[in-house]
């Protein structure tokens, strides 16, 4: 017998209810109001009052209303059909709901039952098998898409049967397993799993030992995210985060990206909305949302939904890999996330933490981070979740909570500078206070060396110091002015501009600079460094700008240019003669 | 709102706060709206019998035995055709001696758009001041407040944008206004002869603070209306929002709720993204444009009102007094508009964002020299010409009292580009220079 219960508070969407049996932490309810039903989730129990959180607007309910728990905590549903669809939080689909405005109450199939999949098995009839094993795959667009032994189940199975290759829908039973007692478990293509458990149907996480290409120079070259990695975007507004998330999303090398949109702007998902089924993949030529998912829950969209909406985009990210892909999961932002949660603290007269966030603020951001990762599964295959996430900082203070909760917890920190951003020298990531710890790791210096150059890393940390010492030159000139420093200073500072305006600088609405291969990357840097490396005559530091611009300028040219193209070799000899004029001798 | 002969009256308030009520009642709906001695109210919280209601003009003088009478409803606004050229209060009540409206009577505050209904924001709003066209073009659909201090002339302004903006329907809602505003507002509608396709909300500074909650809600019901039901463009003019946010302090605080930044409610900005996303292009052609005013303190953006704005709006529009000019400009630096990639170079000429783009890096250059200038260093030969450059940028594209087309404002931009510097200082992309560089 299921638990009901009856409505005896409200405040906004904290609906308290009075329960006639158990219920549980994170327990799934339904309150009945004027003929729909809204979806509620337990987040604290006292005797017989359980507070729920409403995930839809409370206005117009009453005390006394009727209210059913389901038994389980949230889920969502993992089957094939969930490429390429856009989601609200709670994983409805949204294109299948009626009408322009959003129903309360409308609850939408995240999957099409209706829809026929070309099944091929892979396991064999008394093969041994575990959660998340590979019984067969169909074709899901283009990608192949595994079903897997349900994740729910424990402990060793023997495949008992699996249908003939052929044409099925989603609920029909693909395979037999049979249990260490002996019964039988008919497979389906389609598994629940609850979105605040972790799936953990893996052998080992290693170390990420790989480097996630995004095409953007400043993360590529200066700060590398690792494949399986994790990384965070915080940024005062107008400093270019969504411009960045969305230039990653475009042109990463993924298999599959999840873009989590939690309680930011409608528009900047429409525009995936509207460019995603246009632009193309540049690694397969596909359309790029062949190989996307989004989980749209936007400002205004139920507050509740928001914390639901990064869980749904983690265990679809855990469903993909554990298929053995490589998954890139973007959340745009974790700040709304946490405000979400503030909220409800707030409404449930918690103490608070810093600036009003509840206590385990830290906790519950890295809990989340440490479900991405680069996984080897059970049967020797790989697959990974890439997680970038973006964070908006209170009043532009990295100091605040949210921020130093994902500083905890991420391994890479992209720091949008607002004077960067003041002066359009986009995108605007600090290139001095960034890091990547992956640059620190062994395994992922290896790779460089063997993937990029024997002397990458160190040139790595070589632009990152001439940057440094040109800010400091930058900032000795501004001091004691032009003529009150060595003409070296200028040069120093002007050879640090060079990298700033040729490497970091891009511009991410032109068709070729927007995205830069690592090759290309690789050749940039190394002309750049060849600048440095020139020893210059100046007679005054009057030379010093003109002659640095116009190098600059024709660099700016090549960017622009086809990889080396006659047009982007002819720069490049420009700026060849050019430095040779101006060599010391 | 009269009362109907079998609504049960409640006499017996339990409680009694500077902003809320509360009383023991039955079958109340969350959200729903009374009326507390004629004076409407809000339920805002329920426990039990016990319910809380917040009194929109405060709860100065309220008896325990006032008359509380639910309405079984939230509160609305009767929409059609007949609300243009009306002036209401924050309860949609005529405040221009006129007769009530008749129309759809519709719940304000409803439901979201789905986003995957919206179509992307396409259509470019010129308002001739090259300030917003050339560096912060607006598009329909567009969200996108004036920051300003309050001794800017932002009510001006953006009047000027709604009369040269070529909307169907402009809805003013104004909050704590100044009887003064008010009445400047209403004449510069009236003496462009728009007064017709203008529909206004108006809390003065001299009505309760809290009924300005509604202000927003009311303005934006009703444009929805015509934007999705008429097909029309709309604009409205939500001024000021920094006033209305002091207004949800105000009654979070009523409430014991505990302040998080700067004494803001912590859901400050899913408040503010409720009413700000109400703005939206429809398929069909109907869209709303929000442009909103938020007053900065000194200039802070730090602040939790304009910060949590910035994070939801798609830009920010920085009025600043250009003191070379003697003129107020509009701020290249700080000013944005998200939504300008969506038209510039595709609806205006192929060299608008590269144009916008070098401009805006030789005056960030003049800044530089003038820092310089300032801490008493010489300037050389590029400093000085930057400097010139400046002037003249900020005198002929700048200052708000242009009003231009966008071909000009390029054409402009070119001229003083050549006037003052070499091409290879400007750095625009080549094809793009050999084709619009104006020699001397």
């Amino acid at each position: 017998m299921a638990t009901k219960g009856k409505v005896t508070g409200i405040i906004a969407n904290l609906v308290i209810v009075e329960v006639d049996g158990p219920v549980s932490q994170n327990e799934i309810c339904f309150i009945r109001l004027k003929g729909v039903d809204l979806m509620a989730e337990v987040i604290k129990v006292l005797g017989n009052k359980a507070s729920t959180q409403v995930f839809e607007s409370t206005r117009g309910l009453k005390i006394g209303a009727d209210v059913e728990f389901k038994n389980h905590m949230l889920e969502v549903t993992l089957g094939p059909g969930i490429l390429s669809r856009n989601y609200d939080g709670l994983q409805n689909d949204l294109d299948k709901m009626t009408g322009v405005f959003l129903k309360r109450g409308e609850h939408t199939e995240p999957l099409n039952p209706d829809a026929e999949w070309a099944f091929k098995h892979i396991a064999e009839a008394g093969d041994k098998v575990e959660a998340g094993s590979w019984l067969g795959e169909v074709i899901e667009g283009w990608m192949p898409h595994k079903i897997m032994v349900p994740f729910k189940l424990q402990g060793d199975y023997t495949v008992k049967s699996v249908v003939a290759d052929g044409t099925y829908k989603t609920k029909d039973v693909v395979a037999v397993i049979t249990d260490s007692k002996g019964k039988d478990i008919e497979v389906t293509m389609v598994q629940k799993w609850p979105v605040k458990v972790p799936i953990k149907a893996y052998r080992e996480k290693p170390r990420p030992f790989r480097i996630m290409e995004t095409g953007v120079r400043t993360m590529d070259t200066l700060n590398p995210l690792a494949e399986g990695g994790t990384g965070f975007v915080p940024g005062p507004f107008g400093c270019g985060k969504t411009v960045l998330q969305h230039a990653v999303s475009q042109q990463a090398e993924a298999d599959m990206i999840i873009i989590t949109a939690c309680g930011e702007r409608a528009n900047e998902v429409v525009e995936i909305f509207t460019e995603f089924p246009e632009l193309e993949d540049p690694r397969t030529g596909r359309k790029l949302m062949e190989r996307t998912t989004i989980i749209c829950n936007t400002s205004n969209m139920p507050v509740a939904a928001r914390e639901a909406s990064v869980y749904t985009g983690m265990t679809i990210a855990e469903y993909y890999r554990s298929m053995g892909l490589k998954v890139l999961l973007l959340a745009d932002s974790t700040s709304r996330w946490a405000q979400a949660l503030r909220e409800m603290s707030n409404r449930m007269e918690e103490l608070p933490g810093p600036d009003a966030f509840p206590m385990d603020l830290p906790a519950i951001i890295s809990n989340f981070y440490s479900r991405a990762g680069f996984v080897y599964l059970n049967n020797g295959e790989s697959g990974s979740i890439t997680f970038l996430g973006t964070v908006s900082p209170e009043g532009g203070n990295l100091k605040e909570p949210v921020t130093e909760s994902n500083k905890k917890a991420a391994r890479c920190f992209y720091g949008l500078n607002q004077d960067r951003a003041d002066s359009k020298r986009y995108p605007a990531i600090d290139p001095i206070d960034s890091y990547s710890k992956y640059l620190e790791y062994p395994e992922i210096q290896e790779f460089l060396k063997k993937n990029v150059s024997e002397d990458w890393v160190d040139n790595v940390t070589l632009t990152k110091d001439i940057l440094l010492r040109g800010k400091e030159a930058s900032e000795q000139i501004n001091i004691l002015g032009d003529d009150g420093v060595p003409i070296d200073y200028h040069e120093r500072y002007w050879k640090a501009e060079v990298i700033d305006f040729v490497i970091l600088q891009q511009d991410a609405y032109d068709s070729i600079d927007k995205s830069t291969p690592f090759e290309r990357q690789k050749f940039m840097l190394e002309q750049v460094l060849d600048v440095y490396h020139t020893k210059f005559n100046f007679n005054s530091f009057e030379e010093v700008n003109p002659f640095f611009k116009s190098i600059i300028n024709t660099f700016k040219q090549m960017n622009y240019s086809e990889f080396k193209s006659d047009k982007f070799n002819d720069y490049l000899s420009q700026i060849k003669s050019k430095i040779n004029e101006g060599k010391a001798v | 709102m009269e009362t109907s002969a079998f609504q049960k009256i409640y006499t017996k308030i339990t409680q009694i706060t500077k902003a809320t009520c509360s009383l023991k009642a039955e079958g109340v709906g969350y959200e729903e709206i009374a009326t507390v001695n004629g004076r409407l109210a809000q339920v805002v919280k329920i426990q039990g019998d016990s319910v809380t209601l917040q009194i929109f003009s405060g709860t100065e003088g309220i008896p325990t035995n006032a008359e509380v009478v639910f309405m079984g409803k939230a509160p609305t606004i009767k929409v059609s055709d007949e609300l243009a050229g009306r002036f209401f209060n924050a309860y949609g009540d005529p405040i221009d001696g006129g007769p009530a409206v008749e129309g759809k009577e519709v719940e304000i505050g409803g439901p979201s758009v789905n986003p995957v209904r919206r179509k992307q924001p396409s259509e470019l709003i010129p308002t001739g001041i090259a300030g917003i066209d050339l560096n912060n073009t607006l598009v329909t659909g567009q969200k996108i407040p004036f920051f300003a201090d309050p001794d800017q002339p932002f009510n001006q302004v953006m009047a000027m944008v709604a009369l040269r903006a070529k909307a169907d329907k402009i809805i003013l809602g104004g909050m704590g206004l100044s009887n003064d505003d008010y009445l400047f507002f209403k004449n510069i509608f009236d003496n462009a002869g728009a007064l017709d396709r203008i529909i206004s909300f108006i809390n003065t500074t001299e009505n309760p603070p809290v009924e300005r909650l509604l202000v927003p809600d009311m303005a934006l019901t009703t444009a929805e209306y015509f934007a999705h039901e008429k097909h029309q463009k709309v604009l409205v003019l939500l001024t000021d929002m920094t006033l209305y946010a002091d207004a949800l302090s105000i009654v979070s605080n009523r409430m014991d709720q505990i302040p998080s930044k700067d004494s803001m409610p912590g859901s400050l900005y899913s408040d503010l993204a409720k009413l700000y996303e109400k703005a939206v292009q429809f398929p069909e052609g109907g869209s709303i444009t929000i442009i909103a005013v938020t007053t900065l303190s000194g200039g802070d953006i730090t602040h939790a009102i304009p910060d949590n704005t910035g994070y939801i709006t798609e830009g920010q529009l920085f009025l600043r007094r250009d003191t070379d000019i003697g003129k107020v400009i509009i701020d290249p630096f700080r000013s944005l508009s998200r939504l300008k990639q969506l038209v510039i170079g595709k609806q205006t000429r192929e060299d608008h964002p590269q144009v916008m783009n070098a401009a805006i890096r030789l005056f960030a250059d003049a800044a530089n020299a003038k820092t310089k200038l300032e801490n008493g260093f010489d300037l050389n030969d590029y400093d000085e010409r930057t400097l010139r450059f400046a002037k003249d940028y900020s005198r002929e594209l700048l200052a708000i009292d242009i009003n231009i087309d966008i071909e000009q404002m390029l054409d402009t931009g070119w001229r003083l580009f050549a006037e003052h510097f070499n091409k290879s200082e400007v750095g625009i992309k080549d094809s793009l220079t050999e084709k619009y560089w104006a020699e001397k």
